[in-house]
């Protein structure tokens, strides 16, 4: 607050002309001087605030700031009929600079008239039942109730549109923009161009550059707001007197730091600047709101305006002209309405505490602001809380004694919604205290800190180390690369991750776990989704005829986790789509006239049973759940969760069982502690670690993988590609992550390497060889199986060339001679196999049931 | 000092006084707060105050103090009120300070200043709340029985007087008549009734809940998560750490109770809400239902209340004082209820030991998504086509606090709305059956399924059941997205054959091996058979003595809250036998079936009072399991061989 011995200081002299300025009428509405309302007084009123009270008009010399009053009486106007569409009345005169623009009411501010008015307050004015404030004695003017001087306060704001640089700055609304420069002015600079007329103004910029400014807006919203308008518009025609544009530039504050959640607001935010953010569930129609009435007379003609005073218009009684008593009539078309629409915001559903139920708010929304949301848009809404006061009915004697509250919004701002410019996950980025960073921090340092993760992983499902490392490392992910430049595009950074085993050994239970822990995960069983529940759908908008882009489960997992129960019970177009995702991630949709790729970078969680219910070791891991090895070479990691059968294993689940059932509260207090850690660990480190590959680390990958195709040649089989060195990349990226290192070294690779080899030993390995062969994964055969179908061909060309010179054989004959022959088992696939094989040589066709040389 | 009567009969004026003598201290809510729970304390005091439940609310007198069993059904917004409003006196211009708390309306005889400087908002919160869903007809008995507060209807009180007859009568200087004098007659609203606490009488309550019995009135749907569910809902207003509360919590509400017909003002008069811009943020359906008429669904300002273990009326609210009492005859009530349930199943005595453990189950702890002592029971083998799961049912429901019986056919499955769903018209949360209090059965009866198809909403219901079973979860359907919420909800499945439940849900496989994710499956092996089941069952209940049946009832409740622990010493031996057990035969018993043993034994142990496994207990609990497999395994065998 001002102190109240302050000396007279050009405050007063500002007041001074503003009385002067006042007195002639201010004529700054939407208002044409035509014939029928020259004679009319127009009503002093606040410049942009609609406070018409009587209140207001008592003291209408300091009714609040307004300086554009002396420029706007000459406004002269095409049709009445062209009040409520401002644009329209400039193209029909065009005319440059502030004095030929209009001014835009803003309902936002002041649709609802408090009961407590708001006045400029001075020394001289204000009889003695206006509450005394303690600055009457001083010199400074503020607006009642507040403590917010008009000079000073426009002043400043013009100071900080002028100077404010954030050169660090990262958000997308700036972008495009030099950082160097005062930013705002940037942006006066494109409303001068692009013709919108709107500035969005980062509290937080506010904030940092003036916090008692920051501090005004947020307490005095209604007042300071205005006065903004006002800088800025004397400000912008002072730097482009001939910009044309719409309406007079407003000011459209956002981010407010005061109130971040629904459940938040409480008494004390009314009549504040608040930002929430929510969840859009429900919008009205259109409500035009009635800002002016204009009546005529029916006697006379004579015609008047009434501005809507809380929600109600006086109809005047006697005309003013002939002194007829009720003759004035309501004429719909000539009075100004202002375009209204409520929206039923709800709180988002991560800010609501367990078991409760989610709360609602009102906003209103206006003029341009209107249909700006649709039902189901993530918002956030930088608005005026309101409590709408009770209205006394004279009628009753009792009233109830509940307030409403709605919000005016002022801004909107779409959160889960692809944003112009592409830096979405930086906005997205969840904020961490310093505290909690210094705690991650420390926990990163220990040495074990990787075992310590994994096991807070799922703790109720015992054992399988390795999967959860997998799924720790896959939580994390590799660093994203970006080759577009040269052509390539993206380099996968996702890892996926496909569990196979045995029913009821708990895929199902990681898979919830892993759904439950990340922010953006999705959980959908393969029986369940059809390939359009997957990807996305065009879908026709019953309302609008509109064509919707309806996302499925992949996009809308972008950056997070897909998990998939029962991936083999999928069909195979369902599956097909997967094959884009996994190793483009981007999803190709042509449907309906809609042809675009969307972003789905998201690692796969699958899980599949084997095909007989039973995981057969005698089986490959292609055959046990015959998936397609196009889709399973995208797998960075396939695990086996089988039942080990092994006395110490058993003895360790036992107790781990047993410890899980009468464990006190206590204990599980700490796991849930945990969970919460972990949730913000992986979110830190996706965030902020982007490790890069040192010197030794890329050595001990390339050693790595020349030893991986080592191992192979040796018997004829190639045991690694390309593919898999990829795989060991990201592993050992998510690994160094895991670290909160930089710097990707040989450790990483070290441990990305050992689990790799885990993973491959389960699912890599010839069940006849007992050798990892990399091809069956790849190829879906092993080579030892292809090179035994190449020798059961070769056996039945011998065979057939034994028997000399037939042009034809019978089938069921050469089937049943091969068997005889042959010291192994031949099955009829085997045998057809081999026929198919010879046929590709063209040495024989197969025609019905006989085979015929060539 | 207020007597005994005045706290109960006028809260009000107490809360004033209070309110009065504090001079406008922050802490005189406190005081009030504090005042009423030192009046609630003493255990006959509390039941001087009549109960909602009870009594009809046209019996009760407006503006005095109630209790009320309820369950949260649902949480509307905050809302800000006047929490101190100043009122002027227009002939002697004189300033009163008022407490606008525990009230809805304002009373504003003289002029409300509004824009005083002491005027205060505050914010209060707001919640559904409606009967315990299923709550047993025997505990509402036992609840009024052992409430001596059983309004009668006052003398005053006559059903077939005329409304007009209250303006005639002095005494009754009732709100609704003192509005009603002033809307007929323009003498204007300065004296009439003068000052002073308006006096507490019946208010028009009666005629327009007859009317809304004989249908006569537009039916309001009260919003009851069971069909067929009778009793007062009731809007309860929580002043005080509302976060504590939860969607499905049950509780016991002290409170004032408001039935102002200003309330239901805006629903009658369509006029005025016309002329009120503001009114238009909410629909007609959204002012139906947050401001239903008071008549209907009375107000309830919470002065104090604490949320129920158990809804049981024969334990004291705090089952644990209890427990040392009772432990000592616990094994001979076991027996008893063994003897009863075995006759009640037919003879089937290891039926009967699994239905009491599962009676007496309960969600003790959640470790991340799994929940821990669920023991969903399938009984299979019941009878087709006749009416012994009802009968079953019926004996339960005599047994338990709470409980609901599904019938599953195909048309229930198919339309019911099992899952409570969010209308945002309305904005409310719809009710659905599975919107249980923690602790209540849900009785599956699946023999009443036919053959026939499942619509999407059947498959959703059958979902929905699976999850419950399967994790004790239901997903509540926001529209735009799902919300967890956790429960604690007893499902006992009866079926022909094994019960289809959990294997129908579309995340998991039918494969003839995945192991069931019932927790228990028993057959039954009727060793009698009546020829009269229904007149069997009956004769069996009409030979228990009450004083028997009370100490049934008593057993189930209290066991549920026992605390359980195993010491190191049997952790060793479960393990060592863990492992023995697998040595022999890795594929006879999974880590799913110690699972289960764990529960079994827990449960056994709990079921003679002990609270701590022993090597005897687990043996024991193996040796059931042991009786149960192979009985179901025999079963299939027989299936297997039948033609």
């Amino acid at each position: 607050m001002s102190s109240p011995s302050a000396t007279p200081t050009k405050d007063d002299i500002l007041c001074a002309a503003w009385s002067e300025d006042a007195l002639t009428p201010p004529s700054r509405r939407r208002r044409t001087d035509d014939a029928s309302t020259s004679d009319l007084q127009p009503m002093p009123t606040s410049p942009v605030t609609d406070m018409r009270s009587p209140a207001v008009q008592d003291t209408s010399l300091f009714s609040s700031p307004a300086p554009f009053s002396h420029l706007s009486d000459t406004i002269d106007m095409s049709s009445p009929l062209t009040y409520g569409t401002p644009s329209s009345r400039v193209e029909g005169t065009p005319r440059s600079g502030l004095r030929g623009t209009p001014v835009r009411q803003r309902p936002d501010l002041g649709s609802v008239r408090k009961a407590r008015q708001v006045d400029l307050h001075s020394d001289h004015a204000n009889g003695p039942e206006a509450p005394a404030s303690e600055h009457s004695v001083g010199q400074k003017l503020v607006i009642w109730g507040t403590d917010v001087n008009v000079g000073t306060c426009k002043e400043k704001f013009q100071r900080f549109l002028q100077r404010f640089i954030d050169p660090s700055s990262t958000d997308d609304e700036n972008a495009g923009l030099d950082l160097n420069e005062p930013l705002y002015m940037q942006k006066l600079e494109e409303i001068n161009v692009v013709g919108d007329p709107v500035l969005n103004v980062n509290c937080e910029h506010l904030q940092s550059f003036d916090a008692d400014l920051y501090r005004q807006l947020i307490a005095y919203p209604q007042e300071v707001i205005p006065t903004f308008d006002m800088a800025v518009n004397e400000l912008f025609f002072e730097r482009f007197p001939d910009s044309v544009i719409e309406h007079q530039i407003q000011v459209r504050p956002y981010n407010a730091l005061k109130t971040r959640n629904m459940r938040n607001l409480n008494p004390e935010d009314i009549d504040q600047l608040i930002t929430i953010s929510g969840m859009v569930i429900r919008t009205s129609q259109l409500i035009p709101e009635m800002q002016e009435a204009f009546f005529r007379c029916q006697v006379c003609a004579f015609s008047t305006r009434v501005e809507v005073d809380r929600g109600r218009i006086a109809e005047p009684a006697v005309c003013r002209n002939c002194n007829t008593t009720h003759s004035m009539a309501l004429i719909h078309n000539r009075s100004i309405f202002s375009d209204k629409q409520m929206i039923k915001l709800q709180e988002s559903p991560e800010d609501m505490p367990a078991g409760q139920t989610p709360h609602t708010t009102v906003v209103y929304a206006h003029n341009d602001l209107v249909d700006k949301v649709q039902p189901g848009d993530r918002v956030n809404i930088t608005g005026i809380y309101r409590a709408v006061p009770i209205r006394l009915n004279p009628r009753q004697s009792n009233v109830k004694s509940v307030y409403k509250t709605h919000i005016d919004a002022i801004h909107f701002r779409k959160t889960h919604e692809k944003r112009l410019h592409g830096l979405d996950e930086e906005a997205e980025e969840k904020l961490f205290t310093e505290e909690r960073v210094r705690t991650l921090r420390e926990l990163a340092a220990k040495p074990d800190v990787y075992e310590r993760l994994s096991s807070a992983l799922a703790p109720s499902i015992y054992e399988h180390e390795d999967i959860k490392k997998g799924i720790l490392l896959q939580l994390f992910g590799g660093t994203r690369k970006d080759f577009s430049q040269t052509g390539r595009g993206g380099f996968r950074a996702e890892i996926n991750i496909l569990l196979c085993g045995d029913p009821g050994t708990s895929k199902s239970q990681l898979l919830q776990y892993v759904y439950n822990l990340v922010p953006r995960g999705q959980y959908t069983s393969g029986k369940g989704s059809s390939a359009v529940g997957l990807t996305a759908y065009v879908m026709k908008d019953p309302e609008t005829r509109q064509l919707v882009l309806q996302t499925g489960a992949l996009v809308l997992s972008d950056n997070g986790i897909c998990c998939i129960d029962e991936f083999d019970k999928m069909s195979d177009s369902t599956r097909s789509v997967l094959h884009e995702v996994m190793e483009q991630q981007t999803l190709s949709i042509a449907k309906a006239g809609i042809i675009c790729q969307l972003n789905a970078r998201t690692s796969v969680l699958a899980a599949a049973n084997p095909v007989e219910s039973q995981w057969n070791p005698k089986k490959t891991t292609i055959e046990n759940i015959q998936l397609p090895h196009t889709l399973l070479s995208r797998f960075d990691l396939i695990f086996l969760m089988l039942d080990p059968q092994d006395e110490a294993y058993d003895r360790r689940l036992a107790h781990h069982l047993v410890s899980l059932y009468y464990q006190s509260e206590e204990q599980l207090e700490e796991e849930f502690l945990d969970m919460a850690m972990l949730k913000d660990y992986v979110a830190y480190a996706r965030s902020y670690i982007e490790p890069r590959l040192s010197e030794e680390a890329s050595q001990a990958l390339i050693k790595a993988y020349v030893d991986m195709r080592k191992i192979g040649s040796g018997r004829g089989m190639v045991s690694a590609y390309p593919r898999q060195l990829e795989s060991l990349i990201r592993l050992a990226e998510a690994h160094a992550k895991v670290r909160f290192s930089d710097k990707v070294e040989t450790i990483d690779v070290e441990e990305a390497k050992r689990l790799h080899r885990e993973a491959l030993k389960q699912s890599a390995t010839d069940p006849r060889t007992g050798f990892v062969d990399i091809s069956i994964l790849t190829t879906g055969m092993s080579a030892t199986a292809r090179k035994r179908k190449e020798e059961l061909a070769q056996a039945l060309k011998r065979l057939i060339q034994s028997k000399g010179k037939v042009p034809t054989m019978k089938y069921q004959q050469l089937f049943d001679d091969l068997r005889a022959q042959s010291d192994v088992a031949i099955t009829k696939d085997m045998f057809e196999e081999a026929l198919q094989a010879l046929t590709d040589e063209d040495y024989l066709t197969v025609t019905g049931k006989t085979v015929r040389l060539l | 000092m207020p007597t005994v009567h005045d706290w109960i009969n006028n809260p009000l004026g107490i809360v004033e006084d209070i309110f009065a003598q504090s001079n406008c201290s922050p802490d005189w809510e406190t005081k009030v707060l504090e005042y009423f729970k030192e009046k609630l304390k003493d255990n006959e005091a509390a039941s001087w105050v009549p109960s909602l439940n009870d009594v009809p609310v046209h019996y009760l007198k407006a503006n005095s103090l109630v209790k009320f069993r309820c369950f949260i059904q649902d949480m509307f917004d905050p809302e800000f009120y006047m929490g101190v409003y100043e009122t002027v006196d227009p002939s002697s211009k004189s300033k009163v300070l008022r407490s606008g708390k525990y009230k809805d309306v304002a009373e504003c005889g003289h002029q409300v200043d509004l824009n005083t400087k002491n005027a205060v908002t505050l914010e209060r919160q707001t919640f559904y709340c409606v009967p315990i869903p299923g709550e047993s007809p025997w505990v509402k008995e036992s609840y009024s029985c052992s409430n001596p507060a059983r309004v009668v209807p006052s003398t005053s009180y006559a059903p077939c007087r005329h409304k007009r007859s209250y303006e005639e009568d002095e005494d009754m200087e009732t709100q609704p008549h003192k509005q009603k004098e002033q809307l007929a007659g323009p003498q204007g609203t300065t004296d009439i009734h003068g000052s002073g606490d308006p006096k507490r009488l019946e208010t028009e309550a009666p005629s327009s809940l007859s009317n809304a019995a004989s249908g006569c009135s537009s039916p309001l749907d009260l919003n009851f998560p069971l069909p067929g569910e009778k009793g007062p809902a009731c809007l309860v207003k929580v002043y005080e750490e509302w976060e504590l509360f939860k969607v499905n919590d049950i509780l016991e509400v002290y409170g004032i109770l408001s039935v102002d017909p200003v309330l239901s003002v805006i629903s009658e008069d369509k006029d005025s809400s016309l002329v009120d811009p503001m009114d238009c943020t909410e629909s007609v359906e959204e002012q139906r239902v947050h401001c239903p008429p008071a008549s209907l669904v009375p107000r309830l300002h919470m002065l104090y209340a604490h949320r129920l273990q158990h809804n049981n009326p024969l334990l004291p609210p705090a089952a644990s004082e209890a427990s040392s009492g009772f432990l000592n005859d616990v094994v001979s009530v076991r027996g008893e209820l063994l003897g009863y349930l075995t006759h009640v199943l037919l003879g089937d005595a290891l039926a009967a030991e699994y239905l009491i453990l599962h009676l007496i189950s309960t969600v003790y702890a959640r470790r991340d998504v799994l929940p821990l002592g669920k023991f969903t029971l399938n009984l299979s083998g019941c009878p087709h086509n006749s009416t012994y799961t009802e009968q079953l049912y019926r004996v339960i429901q005599q047994l338990i606090p709470s409980s609901f019986r599904l019938g599953m056919s195909l048309h229930n499955m198919n339309n019911l709305r099992l899952v409570p769903r969010k209308d945002y018209t309305a904005n409310r949360l719809l009710s659905g059956v599975l919107q249980l209090a923690p602790n209540t059965s849900l009785f599956l009866d699946e023999t009443q399924l036919e053959q026939g198809q499942l619509d999407s909403t059947g498959v959703r219901n059958i979902t929905a059941l699976g999850n419950l079973i399967s994790w004790q979860k239901v997903d509540y359907d926001f529209n735009y997205h799902q919300m967890e919420f956790p429960c604690n909800i007893n499902v006992l499945i009866a079926s022909e054959g094994k019960s289809l439940l959990p294997f129908l849900t579309p995340c998991l496989p039918c494969t003839p091996h995945s192991p069931p994710q019932c927790d228990c499956h028993v057959r039954l092996q009727p060793q009698l058979a009546p020829p009269n089941l229904e007149q069997y069952i009956s004769t069996i209940q009409v030979s228990l003595s009450p004083s028997l049946l009370n100490k049934f009832r008593i057993y189930l409740s209290l066991l549920r809250t026992l605390d359980y622990s195993i010491s190191e010493e049997v952790t060793k031996a479960v393990e060592d036998d863990f492992v023995e057990m697998r040595k022999d035969d890795p594929q006879s018993i999974s880590a799913e079936d110690l699972h289960r043993l764990l529960v079994v034994a827990r449960l056994l142990s709990l079921s003679v009072g002990h609270t701590t496994l022993s090597r005897d207990r687990w043996m024991r609990a193996k040796h059931l399991e042991t009786l149960r497999t192979n009985r179901t395994e025999q079963q299939k065998c027989v299936n297997g061989n039948e033609p």
